[in-house]
């Protein structure tokens, strides 16, 4: 682990050396923290975890292995599971080369533009919802012509599912990885190009290598931000199990009659999630 | 709206990083949530003697009854000057779920037994709840009814696409007791969350079909076409209506429960589809 952070320095940007060095070079905080950082840091943390807490401790333990062996909690977390990464693989794919372009390219408009993306984050989901059933729902703007043309209709499908989340999901993504770019240092990029290389070979060759914890981190934002997608969900995909109900939406329909089943079944969607991220930030996010 | 104006203040920094479209957004909706939050909290105010209603009257109501009760809340105040009905429309469970938590409502008016229930059970009604009305399903079509549905059955067939409400609300329940009695096993491309979700995807033409409540097809206008079938005779539901025992005012909202189950108000109801008990 510690070997390969120490020729960091030595090594180009092609093996995503800089970014290392830098992280490294970074001074430990001698001494206790200040006060006035502490308190506020403890009150935050208690606010974020106070309420997760009180799913625990109200948990109806007893009637969780029964809970936990019905088919169709397996059917919902594994569709969740499904969907929220499918979503962000479309994401990273679509959304990757929109941070760059946000980033890298100079063009008329792009405060605009950077405001658009952001738009998801600020629609209430069930909004965003409507507004995808009016864009690629079967009476759609496009949605008509991709019903009539290729008899492809998106609504009351898994893969509406995955468009709801990733239309949610993905300015996450993009702003974390559009953050990483504007910080990643462009000479890497630019003596590349000076040495030859395609402005496409230096993307995928010193930019893309340069910005992984970037992406990583938005990746990982971007998934949890879909496993818990609802709005969205509901509205453009409607709610049938095993095809689009996912654990939010079993969650949710659970509330309307069994209070209790809804916290189990959040608690499970919680544990998955926590085991994920806390998978993934051994593995890929260490050292960001 | 003092508090728009420091939320827009503070956005404005937001404004140069995120571009004025996303930030104009954020003002905006942090306006109107700090509004709705104004609108709930109001004390009712009791004055004045036990014969003439005075003062706000909270009403919780299940949303089927929206567009009713609003009319019927405006006779109220203009029948009773220095009155004022505020309502609280939503799903019956959680105005339940409300009110048994302290919620603080004069008058609880449901859409099912079982949600009432949870209100009696709760010892939390004063006295015992009165059915109202009665609301029975529909089929609820495009306009023109371009498939040709004219019975329950037809909505079995293999290439529409119906939408139902999910069991656990009560026009599910009610459209699977239909079902039941009819003998029909019915798919759907989904199971909506309440009602108007389900309604609404007749609305955007995304589904064919939805098995709704009467009052939600004319409710709709000329936006869906309602089709009535026999089996919902099976699946009537009834609509109980309360005061509640802490009512902050309980005067008015008796008035206002007479008001509902007068002559005037069984036929403003009826008008809106409901069926009379």
């Amino acid at each position: 682990m510690t070997a390969p952070l120490k020729s960091g320095a030595a090594t180009g940007p092609r093996t995503g050396g800089p970014w290392r060095r830098r992280v490294r070079s970074r001074t430990r905080l001698r001494g206790g923290a200040p006060l006035p950082l502490l308190v506020p840091a403890l009150i935050g943390l208690v606010f974020l975890v106070l309420p997760l807490l009180a799913l625990l401790v109200r948990a109806p333990w007893s009637s969780m292995p029964e809970l936990l062996t019905s088919d169709e909690v397996w059917q919902a977390l594994r569709l969740s599971l499904i969907c929220a990464t499918a979503a962000t693989a479309v994401s990273m794919v679509i959304g990757v080369p929109l941070a760059w372009l946000l980033a890298r390219v100079e063009f008329p408009g792009r405060g605009l533009v950077r405001a658009l993306v952001t738009l998801p984050l600020v629609l209430p989901p069930v909004v965003g919802g409507v507004a995808l059933l009016m864009a690629l729902g079967r009476n759609g703007v496009v949605g008509q012509w991709l019903d009539s043309w290729f008899g492809i209709t998106l609504p009351f499908t898994t893969t509406g599912v995955i468009l709801a989340e990733a239309f949610v999901a993905m300015p996450f993504l993009v702003i974390s990885v559009e953050g990483t770019l504007r910080a990643a240092d462009p000479r890497y990029e630019e003596a590349a190009t000076t040495l030859g290389a395609s402005r496409f070979t230096a993307f995928r060759r010193v930019t893309l290598p340069l910005i992984a914890p970037g992406i990583a981190a938005g990746a990982v934002l971007a998934w949890a931000r879909a496993l818990g997608e609802f709005g969205a969900t509901i509205t453009f995909a409607g709610n049938f199990p095993g095809r689009t109900q996912t654990m939010p939406l079993a969650v949710y329909l659970a509330l309307q009659s069994d209070p209790q089943a809804a916290v189990a079944l959040s608690l499970v969607l919680l544990a998955v999630s926590i085991a994920v991220l806390a998978g993934l930030r051994d593995r890929w996010m260490t050292t960001s | 709206m003092t508090r728009c104006a420091r939320w827009t203040g503070r956005t404005r920094r937001m404004l140069r990083l995120t571009g004025a479209g996303a930030a104009a957004l954020l003002a905006l909706s942090a306006c109107s949530s700090s509004d709705g939050d104004s609108g709930g909290g109001s004390g009712a105010s009791s004055a004045g003697g036990p014969d003439k209603p005075s003062g706000t009257v909270n009403v919780f109501a299940a949303a089927s009854l929206t567009e009713s009760f609003t009319k019927l809340g405006k006779d109220f105040e203009e029948r009773h000057p220095g009155t004022e009905v505020v309502f609280n429309f939503g799903g019956s469970d959680s105005l339940a779920a409300g009110i048994t938590s302290g919620a603080p409502a004069d008058v609880f008016a449901s859409a099912s037994p079982r949600t009432m229930k949870v209100v009696t059970d709760a010892d939390a009604a004063a006295g015992t709840p009165a059915t109202f009305v009665r609301n029975r399903l529909e089929i609820a079509t495009p306009p023109g009814n371009p498939d040709k549905i004219a019975s329950l059955k037809d909505l079995t067939g293999d290439d529409l696409k119906v939408v139902l409400c999910d069991r656990t609300v009560p026009c599910g329940a009610a459209a699977q007791k239909a079902l039941t009695a009819a003998d029909l096993k019915l798919t759907p491309v989904s199971y909506e969350e309440d009602v108007k979700s389900a309604l609404n995807k007749v609305v955007l033409k995304e589904a064919d079909a939805a098995v709704v409540y009467r009052t939600d097809v004319q409710a709709a206008g000329d936006k869906v076409e309602g089709v009535e079938f026999p089996e919902s005779a099976d699946a009537v539901n009834d609509y109980p209506i309360t005061l509640l025992k802490d009512a902050p005012n309980a005067d008015a909202g008796r008035a206002f429960i007479e008001l509902v189950r007068s002559a005037e108000g069984r036929q403003v109801l009826t008008e809106a589809g409901f069926t009379a008990p």
